[in-house]
Formats: C-alpha cells, structure tokens, sequence
C-alpha cells in the first residue's frame, strides 16, 4: 500500500509538467467551448450568454425547414458514419502498408535505421497543403499515375481518381503513415529476434512467427499507432476538401461549418464535446481491453 | 549628463521614428508587395500583412480581442456587422484628402452610408467560368451548372462560398438572396440537390484547375476567370441573366487599433488613382476610385471579366447580411447538400 | 534448417516497404519538378526555369513566415518532447496507481476533438490573456502547439518503454549506480529510439499545423501554412513550391552531414 502510493506520487509528478502543459492549451480552454454549448447563437457567430439546450437536441433532432416536422437528424449521421467509416479504412490501410516498413526498418543494421527513419520523415517537412496538392498532382486525370499506367497499356483511358473517396482515402493514409510506422518502429526495434529463431527452430511456420509471437510482442505499437491515425482522421479537414472536392463533408468540416459560415457556435460546440465524449469512451474500452491482452502475452 | 539624457532622447525618438509600422489584416494573396514598397518609400511605414482565407475567421478573431490589427478588409455584408458590434472606428474624413476620390457609384453605399466607415479595396463579380472549347452553348445562365448540359455532365465545380451558391440557386428560381419565402427555398433546394452528381467538386483554385482542364466549367469570381483566360483562351466568362452576386471588400480603421495616424496615411494614400490601380493590376479586380481605370494594365482595360456587358450590367446584386432566419434556412440547405 | 536462412525476413516486407517509399516519394518529386516550372500555375508545364526561386528570394513575406514556422517547431517539440518523455516514465515503469488511466487519457485528449474546436477556445482564452497582459508575442503559438504535440510524442515513447525489461536498470542500481546514473546511462538510451521517433513526430505534426495557428496567431505572426491558407482561396503559386524545395534540400544536406560525422566517429 505505501509502495503504491509512493509510485503514484512519482507517476504523477513525472506527468505533471505534460498535465499542466495541456491544461493551458488544450483541455483547459475546451471548458469554454462545453460552456458555449449550453448558450444560444450569435446572429453573427459567437453566443449569446442566455442558457439553452437548444444545441444539444439539434444535434440528433432537426426541424424540417419547410414542413416544420421535427425528425431524427438523419444528415448528421450520415456525415457522422462516412467519418467512421472512412477513419477505420485508413487506419487499416496504414497498418497494411505502414507495418511491413517498420519491420523493414527495424531489422536493418542499427547504425542505419535512424538514416530510414528519416527518409519516411522527409517528405513530411513539407507542408500538409502542399503535400496535399502534390498527391494531386499524381492521381488527376492527366497525372504521372494515370499517364504511366495508360503507358504501361493496363487502362485506356484515365480513371477517375482525384475527388472521389479513393482519394480521401490515398491521402489520407500518405499523410498519416509516418503516424503509423514511428510507434510501430519503436515498439519493433526492441524486440528480441533470437525470438524468432527460437520459434522457427520449433518449427513454427512463417504465418504462426507472425500471429503468435510477433502481433502479441508489438501491440503497444499497433495501438498507439492506430490511435494516432484513427482519431485524428476522423476530424481531418484539408484532406477531404483538397482531394475530396469537398462534395461531401467530413465530422472536421461539419464541425468548421458551424463556426463559420454557418454561424451556430453552439451546435459546433455540442458537435464536438459529443465526439470528445465518443473517442474518450471507446479509448478506455480500447486501452482496457489492450491491457488485459498484453498482461496475457 | 544632460548629454547623456539628450542622446537618450534622441535614440528613443530615432528608434520612434523607424518603428513607424501598421498592421494590416487581409485576404491572402490579395495585396501588392509593389504597393506596399511604394508606401513604405513614400512614408517610412513599415506594414506588415498578416492574411486571413474567411470573413467569419477574421470577425472571430477581431471580436475576440488581443490581435494587433490596425486595418482589415471585410466584404461589403461584412462591413455592417463588424461596426454593428462596434468592432470599428468612424473614419475622421479630414485625415482622409482623397476620401473625395471614390468614384460616385461607391461613395455612398447601403453598407456603409457615406462611407463613414470604410473604403473600398476592390470590387468584382462573382459568376461562372466556362471552358467553351467543350461547351458552345449559352454561358450567360445559371442552367451551366443547375441543369447542366450534357457536354458539361461531370466537369463543373460549385465554389464551397455557402452564401453565394445559395444566393445564386435562389436568384435562378427567380427569388432574392437572403429570401425566407419558402417557396423559393424548396424549388432551390431541389434545384441544387439534383444538380450536384453532375458536379465534379465543390472547390476553390478554379484558375489553375481551369486552365489545365481539369474542370470544364466553375462557379468563379472575375479576377479569377480573367487570370485562367490568360493562360487558356477557351476560358469564358459568363453573367447568368437570372442575377450573379457583385461583391467589394473595403478597408476599414480598426477600434483598438495602436497605429492610428499610419492607418490615415494609408487609407489616403490607396485612394489616390495610381495606387488603386496598382492594387487592381495584382488581383485583377476593378479598383473603386475614380481616374484609376486609366492606369491599369492595358489588358484589364477591355477584359470581359472587369468590364460588365451593359446588357447585364443590372443583374448584378449585392448580398446582404441575411436575418438570422434566412441564415439558419441557408445553412439547412447547405448541410443536406453536403450531407 | 541447411541453408542459411534470415529469421527477420517476412514475405512481401521488402516489397511493400519499397513500395511505401516509392509512393511517399512520388508526390515529392512531383512537387521538386514543379518548382522548376516557368508557368504561373503549379501543375501546367512551361518549361524550366528558376523564377520562382528568385519570386521566393525576393518575397520576405514568405522567408519571415519559413522562419517563424522552424522556430515555432523547433521549440514546441522539445518542450513537447521532454514533457511526454517524463510523463512516459511516470506512466509505465512502475505497477499500476490510481489515476493512470486518467493521465492516458488527459494526455491523449488534444487527439480527441477536432483542430477547429482546441482553435476556437484558444481564441477566446488567449485573446483574454493577451488583452489582460499586453503580451502578444510567439509564446502563446508555442504553448499551444507544444500541447497538441504532446501526445504525438508520448505515444511512441510509451510504445517503446511498455513492457521493456527492467533487468538492466536492477543490475544497474545493483552495482551501486545512483538512479540518475542508470537513467542516464541505462535507461535513456535504451528509451531514446522511442524519444528520436515521438520528437520527429512532433516536428512535423507542429510544421504541418493550420487552423490552431490560424486562430492563435497575432499581427506579423503568419506561419507557412497560414501563408498558403491565405493563398489557396486565390491561387496557390508555385513560390511554395520553391520554398518546400530548398527546404528539402537543405534537410537532405544537413542530414548528409550528420550523417558523415557519425560516422567518422564510429
């Protein structure tokens, strides 16, 4: 019991300059927007200090605008679930792409793999949208990819990529990989190989190396890595527009909407803290399952 | 001593005078390192642009307080909610000599009575760019992109401007922007649901995307469609005869601004002929001062984007800051559009 | 097993890394071509030429806003990165306490709502603080960045220290090494693959920012993506093209030197 409480008081006091950090700039400023989300709307954006749960039931509720029947916000879920849907595909298709270069990187001499790590950062020094752009620039009709595989005699004609969901999701994944393959990365390199030779000596085949010994071993790195692609894809915004073509939104654009040329601060507000309270929730679910696998393995 | 607290002085006013500067918040992109290197050779201001890509994000931020602006550079239905909040200051005119400049059409506008708070920047049209080397027919109708033609199926893009493509779908079924009339909203509701499959996108960049024909057609303001023009000739411009939005965006003195004197020099100092020119020549949209036509480049002189058809020069509409009714009507048809 | 056989190879992972590389590298070297281009426009060919790199040398706008952007990251990731490393070691090294799950989660949070949210509360908190205070300087980008960077450098950092073997540091403490000689000598350096990769992604993760800096930034205070956020309703011209050109190259450069040195060393 002492020993416990000697440990959370070094647990805490190592956290606490991170905790007060974010206390500032992040969790501590987001009271304000709960607080907005109980107000009503500015004519002009911002709020009116009067309280109001207005926000709140528009959310799941709309009024129709020309027969004034209130339904089920059907346009909400619909931009709610394409989120999801979209967020769980890149997540996957970063783990497809992102795991076997982490393992590639890994396993190359050490005085190396800080040179590899790099080259998978590089591209990122360059800016987002410009990043962004360029990918546009490779899939548009009459782009290298489309000109290269018309060459090549695989199509005749260009497909269409660029505005459609493929192209959310390409850009997607290229701009998220790199948060994928570091926490992979890191989690890989420490692993013991001799492991592996152990297993295949017992003649485990490749497929059982994999599934018994080297999944279990590098799940830190799979959940931290899948964490930092999901969540942040679901509110991602420049994306969807760039790519996209912004025909059809986002959670992220939704919610920007609403503190912009919508002009109802409150329901961006209630948007939000009901995504904050979604992600919380099924994270803690997440790390609690993911807990009990490791303590397993 | 006394030396020494004279070369003080001095050095403090020396160090007065060179940090003479002005905090200029505006579009990105949209003001002229030449103009502000004439200014500051003219004066000794240094101004600094700061750019902003929305209204709402620049109201946002002003209201908020704690920014550093001097001037800003909202849209005409902007204007009225920024001084309504009293976000800004009553021009002292007599600081202004060449307030008497703005040409007559825009000295006293309905968004700012006698131009008591603001001046203009520049103005122009917002309307539709077509690639006629795939369609021939009729540009001067909003059919282009809300019934598109076949030839066009798949190749038009809808700027996300909220306000403005709702506006213009209103003004095709034949109702005013901002309109609460029911009515007019369903037939424009459906008008814009139906069209958008034949949409490619809803996004900005029309004058590179036009020009390298990666769209055919675009919802598209004229500065922009006379830039895709000049490095793709196919590129037209069309005014629907339904109504297209005229917009101007004018500067205006900030309430807590701390460069005060050096915001006068500059808001004369744009009035003078030579100068909105050289504004308009870098964005390539129409000055508002009178005298200034005749120093803008010689290809924006005739340019069918900068000079309206007289034929349409009528259908040409201002949009007004909407009542908080047609506001949350708009923004309902926007998000099902979008949904 | 007769033949010599490598117990690290998977099959297909060389592959698919290649892959990976060749697909992250694409959009780059589209956009290096680019810059060269003579056109006006980023993606019509006008042949070669080095007029957007004279338009960047000559535009001051764009430098200031490049600098502000190096000094911005540099900063938020090392404050970023030493908080999340402390928060790591308080976090996994030592049995579960109370309270762990909730650190997790609080330091995850700036993950957890999107970008334009955090912007607007710091908006309005901020715009407080710099009307009470006068101060209106970078601190307040660099606080605010450091935050939203903290779990992306936390994550990897966590990644690498679950579950790692506590032998050595018992050794270590056994052979009388007091417990800043073995995290110096000991655990540092078996933590610090994961402190190199959670402090890049915080580099980059804070270079990349637009909408908190958007909405944080004061007067004079435009970063590179602000910069293009203002241009990309207009145009976007290939100026940035250049300017993400020589910044690469100057990264490949220093990275070659470093490299070399380390080297020489060993």
């Amino acid at each position: 019991m002492e020993e416990e409480t000697k440990q959370a008081r070094t647990g805490w006091l190592l956290s606490a300059p991170a905790l007060a950090i974010l206390l500032l700039a992040a969790s501590g400023p987001l009271l304000v927007v709960l607080v907005y989300s109980f107000l009503v709307k500015g004519q002009y954006g911002g709020v009116i200090w009067t309280f109001s749960t207005e926000a709140w039931f528009e959310v799941l509720f709309t009024r129709d605008i020309f027969s004034d029947e209130v339904t089920l916000a059907d346009a909400h879920l619909a931009i709610f679930w394409r989120s999801v849907k979209l967020s769980l595909m890149t997540t996957a298709i970063a783990f497809a792409v992102g795991f076997p270069t982490a393992w590639f990187i890994a396993t190359r001499p050490p005085n190396r793999r800080a040179l590899w790590l790099f080259l998978i950062t590089i591209p990122f020094w360059t800016n987002l949208l410009i990043r962004t752009f360029a990918i546009n620039e490779v899939i548009r009709n009459e782009g290298i990819l489309n000109t290269l595989m018309i060459r090549a005699g695989l199509i005749e004609r260009p497909i269409q990529i660029l505005y459609t969901d493929t192209a959310v999701l390409i850009g997607m994944a290229y701009v998220y990989l790199p948060l994928m393959v570091l926490p992979l990365f890191a989690a890989i390199d420490r692993f013991d190989m001799r492991l592996l030779e152990a297993a295949y000596d017992l003649y485990a085949s490749r497929w059982q190396v994999l599934r018994r010994i080297i999944l279990p071993l590098v799940k830190p790195g799979i959940v931290a890595g899948s964490i930092l692609v999901f969540v942040p894809s679901l509110g991602a915004y420049v994306t969807p527009r760039v790519l996209g073509g912004g025909k059809n939104m986002m959670i992220g654009n939704f919610i920007e909407l609403q503190f912009g040329q919508g002009r109802n601060w409150p329901l961006g507000a209630a948007l939000s803290m009901l995504l904050l309270a979604i992600v919380m929730v099924a994270l803690l679910i997440y790390v609690r399952a993911a807990g009990r696998g490791t303590g397993h393995g | 001593m006394r030396h020494l607290a004279a070369a003080a002085l001095l050095l403090a006013s020396t160090s007065l005078a060179g940090a003479a500067e002005l905090n200029l918040y505006n579009w990105g992109n949209y003001t002229s390192p030449e103009l502000l290197a004439k200014f500051e050779k003219e004066t000794g201001i240094k101004v600094t642009v700061t750019d902003y890509d929305s209204n709402d994000t620049a109201l946002a931020k002003i209201e908020a307080g704690g920014h550093g602006f001097d001037l800003v550079v909202p849209s005409a239905n902007y204007v009225g909610i920024f001084r309504d909040k009293g976000l800004l200051t009553e021009l002292d005119l007599s600081k202004i000599p060449n307030h008497a400049n703005i040409a007559p059409e825009w000295a006293d506008v309905d968004w700012d009575p006698g131009r008591a708070h603001s001046v203009p920047w520049q103005w122009g049209t917002t309307a539709i760019s077509v690639n006629t080397a795939v369609y021939k027919g009729d540009i001067n109708t909003s059919a282009v992109w809300l019934e598109v033609p076949d030839e066009l199926k798949g190749k038009v893009n809808v700027v996300p401007e909220m306000n403005d493509v709702v506006a213009l779908a209103t003004m095709y079924v034949g109702g005013e922007p901002c309109s609460e009339d029911l009515e007019v909203l369903k037939k424009a509701r459906d008008l814009l649901i139906a069209a958008k499959p034949d949409w490619i996108s809803m996004d900005y960049g029309a004058t590179e995307k036009l020009s390298n024909n990666d769209w055919a057609a675009s919802v598209n303001w004229s500065g922009s469609s006379m830039r895709a023009r000049l490095a793709n000739p196919d590129v037209a411009y069309g005014y629907p005869r339904e109504g297209f939005i005229t917009f101007m965006d004018s500067v205006a003195l900030l309430r807590d601004a701390r460069n005060v004197e050096e915001a006068y020099s500059f808001l004369n100092f744009i009035l003078e002929p030579e100068n909105a020119a050289m504004i308009s020549a870098f964005a390539r949209y129409s000055p508002g001062v009178a005298g200034a036509a005749e120093f803008l480049p010689e290809d924006m002189k005739t340019a069918p984007e900068v000079v309206i058809p007289a034929e349409f020069a009528d259908k040409g509409i201002f949009l007004p800051a909407c009542s908080p009714k047609a506001q949350e009507y708009i923004t309902a048809i926007w998000t099902e559009l979008q949904k | 097993m007769g033949k010599s056989f490598d117990v690290t190879s998977l099959p297909g992972v060389p592959f698919v890394a290649g892959l990976a590389f060749l697909a992250l590298y694409a959009p780059i070297f589209t956009l290096v071509a680019y810059s060269f281009n003579d056109a006006n426009a980023i993606s019509i060919w006008g042949g070669f030429s080095f007029r957007w790199y004279e338009a960047a040398w000559a535009n001051r706008e764009v430098q200031a806003a490049t600098a502000r952007s190096l000094v911005i990251a540099a900063s938020a990731s090392v404050i970023a990165t030493s908080a999340a490393t402390m928060a790591a070691l308080g976090t996994t090294r030592r049995g579960a306490f109370r309270g762990q799950t909730f650190i997790y989660v609080a330091i995850n949070q700036p993950l957890m709502v999107p970008e334009i949210v955090t912007a607007v509360a710091l908006l309005i908190v901020f715009a407080t603080v710099k009307v009470a205070t006068g101060y209106a300087g970078l601190g307040y980008l660099i606080l605010a960045h450091s935050a939203f960077c903290i779990p992306f450098a936390y994550l990897p950092i966590r990644a690498r220290l679950e579950g790692m073997d506590l032998s050595l540091e018992t050794a270590a403490a056994d052979l009388y090494a007091n417990p800043w000689q073995t995290f110096r000598h000991v655990t540092l350096p078996l933590m610090a693959p994961g402190i190199v990769a959670g402090a890049m992604l915080a580099f980059v993760i804070s270079l990349d920012d637009v909408v908190i800096t958007e909405f944080v930034k004061s007067a004079g205070q435009d970063t590179l993506p602000t910069y293009m956020l203002g241009q990309m309703r207009r145009a976007i011209t290939p100026e940035v093209n250049a300017i993400s050109t020589a910044l690469l190259g100057l990264t490949v450069a220093l990275l070659t030197v470093f490299f070399l040195l380390t080297r020489k060393r060993e």
